[in-house]
């Protein structure tokens, strides 16, 4: 029966992984891939079928759209729109500036203030952004990297002010910065400060905010950079580890900390290896959290995951067609037992999502949870000789990439020798050189192309000249009325005890609630650590 | 186009975007194209790129821009080039351009411009008709 499902009547064909898809699966090659062993009842290790035993039966999976744009007014207007629209989570954009850790004033700012997301000086903007938002009903993701331990200061503080009690407040901030020297680009200072902040923020976070998570650790990006499926969720984990021997170091164990990292993974390209890539990857990382850190508790051993259609997989060409690209993959994550769910929106490849494109993809995902079945029965496609072979397959993959990453020297060195960039980046040219000659199809780029008419136009996000100088002027209102005095010492004080190798966490807290702006703490921090210089290698 | 004289590319990326996937694709294609490529790295400003498109003295200079802030950008780019001696070199720009910008950006002297969607061989062969 396998050989005639292989005999050679078929061409040859593997997914982006590298895996070759064969046209039947039956139960020998299950057993050749390694059998059912990892398979066990979800909510048991190594958790393939689900890190929770009833799944979306008990809950469905958390809805939460990326936004942010302008001042944090207008945000403060889109997020109540889309909860009023039954999103359950938001999911924060910044705009580059407050990336990077520049005030609204600071001359590189300039034409760009609001423009990819919201502005944030001081703890005045949060204030504003998130007025008349329960935090303890919707729960806050905040994308942040380079700034990342400046605005989890700032939100924490923020969630402090309105009289939320921290150890019971969650949320999640992305905080990932190796991922940012791979793709995205949102860094600051070098490799190793910069990964000691990380650490900062979660030994802060277990010991005052122990339900916050305070790294969501991204193969989304790395995979939009050019990494293979395979590749995104294994580059995933040797950042992880990194992050988790940089904690231990400090004496924490891995139980203080490993049940509130999360990830954040992407969505596009062939359904099953995406299916088999997620259920793999929970096995491997419940594998690696037992037998290699030895975690006792089952939370530690959790991929907690964000998994939803990414950027990459949607094309300028057509776009009204990536509403059903996207109803895909909310398909296939809802299919893989993602906790939290985004889609990029229609118009993204274009514009900043309108209301209206952001409530299509709402929409999206409600209806798979209203109407077609998708939160009924846990891991709908487990047992599926395909499946199951593929997930085997990824999860073999998977561990090929990290002990080669490790043989090389390990995930720090290589992204800071610029090595996983331009292995990455390679991949992304070979991909678009395929792409341009039609052989990796992609509908109405390089087949199916609409040649007699103009694609439908899109509707541009506009981009108000006069909110940058709002801004400006909010952020001067609040450097006149602050006490300058408790603002100077609280700034020394950031500066002084990264100087002196503890943890930043509680003097950016202080410098924050005495409305220190986001450029002046990165300013004392970039004194200290100095800027990351771009290694370039082709 | 004399053969012994290798045509030079500043491929810069403008302002704080850190979309560099696309960017760096296109440093491989004209790589591959035969063309010396000096490829900057992320987060240039308008003095940054004047300065490098002098010092590499390039045939070409070549922005990748996703984020949006093109127009603010290459506003404040041309009169540098142009105080730079640069305007008969060739100005390029590619990434996230909506058509309602590409009058704008011609008008500033960005005669070449490939949106998201652009063959490689296209801005290859551009570069190759085009570069005197």
């Amino acid at each position: 029966m396998n050989d005639r499902a292989s005999s050679g009547m078929v061409k040859a064909i593997h997914n982006e992984s590298g895996i070759e898809v064969k046209p039947l699966y039956t139960a020998e090659d299950v057993e050749a891939s390694g059998g059912l062993a990892m398979l066990c009842e979800p909510g048991e290790y190594p958790f393939t079928r689900g890190i929770h035993r009833l799944m979306y039966r008990k809950q469905p999976w958390t809805m939460r759209q990326y936004a942010g744009f302008g001042n944090p007014r207008e945000t403060n207007q889109r997020f109540k729109y889309l909860i009023a629209n039954g999103q359950t989570g938001l999911n924060v954009a910044f705009d580059l500036p407050t990336q990077i850790g520049l005030d609204s004033d600071d001359p590189l700012a300039e034409g760009e203030i609001g423009r990819v997301g919201m502005s944030i000086d001081t703890l005045r903007d949060f204030e504003v952004a998130f007025d008349g938002i329960d935090l303890n009903k919707i729960t806050v993701s905040l994308t942040i990297n380079g700034a990342a331990a400046i605005l989890i200061a700032m939100y924490l503080a923020m969630a402090e002010k309105r009289g939320y009690d921290i150890r019971q407040l969650r949320g999640t901030a992305q905080n990932d910065i190796l991922k940012e020297f791979i793709g995205r680009g949102t860094w600051i200072f070098p490799v190793q400060p910069s990964i000691r902040l990380v650490g900062d923020t979660i030994e802060y976070c277990a010991k005052v905010a122990p339900k916050y998570s305070p790294v969501s650790v991204c193969g989304y990006h790395i995979r939009e950079s050019g990494a293979t499926p395979a590749q995104e969720m294994a580059y995933a984990f040797c950042i992880a580890k990194a992050y988790a021997d940089e904690v231990i170091a400090r004496g924490l164990s891995v139980d203080e900390f490993a049940g509130r990292l999360s990830y954040n993974f992407n969505i596009f390209g062939n359904i099953f290896e995406q299916v088999a890539k997620f259920r793999a990857g929970r096995s491997l990382w419940a594998r690696i959290m037992k037998e290699q850190y030895h975690a006792q508790e089952p939370g530690s051993m959790w991929l907690r995951m964000i998994a939803g259609g990414g950027g990459g997989g949607l094309t300028f060409e057509q776009p009204e067609v990536n509403i059903v690209r996207g109803a895909y993959y909310a398909l296939i994550s809802a299919l893989s037992g993602a906790q939290t769910m985004a889609l990029c929106s229609y118009d993204e490849a274009y514009t900043i999502p309108t209301e209206y494109s952001a409530r299509i993809s709402l929409r999206t995902m409600q209806l798979l949870v209203e109407e077609m079945g998708l939160t009924e029965t846990v891991d709908p496609l487990g047992g599926s000789f395909y499946v199951e072979t593929m997930t085997n397959q990824m999860r073999a993959k998977m561990e090929e990439v990290m002990a080669e990453t490790d043989a090389e020297g390990g995930i720090v060195k290589l992204v800071s020798e610029g090595i996983v960039q331009s292995r990455v980046s390679a991949q992304a040219y070979r991909m678009q050189r395929d792409i341009d000659a039609g052989v990796f199809r992609k509908v109405g780029v390089n087949c199916y192309r609409n040649e007699a008419e103009e694609d439908h136009p899109v509707e541009f996000h506009p981009y108000n000249e006069d909110d940058a100088a709002l801004q400006i002027e909010g952020l001067n209102r609040v450097r006149a009325e602050r006490d300058a005095a408790q603002v100077k010492a609280a700034l020394a004080r950031v500066r002084s005890d990264a100087q002196a190798g503890r943890n930043v966490m509680p003097a950016l807290m202080e410098a924050v609630k005495a409305y220190a702006s986001v450029g002046e703490m990165t300013h004392e921090l970039v004194g200290v650590f100095g800027r990351y210089r771009e290694p370039v290698r082709f | 186009m004399n053969d012994a004289k290798r045509i030079r590319v500043l491929l810069a990326k403008p302002g704080l975007d850190g979309h560099d996937q696309g960017a760096k694709v296109v440093v491989r294609a004209m790589m591959d194209a035969g063309f010396e490529v000096i490829y900057t790295g992320l987060r240039q400003t308008p003095e940054q790129v004047a300065r490098i498109a002098t010092e590499e003295d390039v045939d070409v200079i070549a922005l990748s821009s996703l984020a949006g802030s093109h127009l603010p950008f290459c506003r404040k780019l041309k009169p540098l080039l142009e105080a730079s001696g640069l305007a008969d070199k060739l100005w390029m720009i590619g990434g996230n351009l909506p058509a309602q910008d590409h009058a704008a950006l011609r008008e500033l002297g960005f005669k070449g411009i490939f949106p998201t969607g652009s063959k490689l061989d296209a801005i290859t062969a551009y570069i190759r008709e085009n570069v005197q």
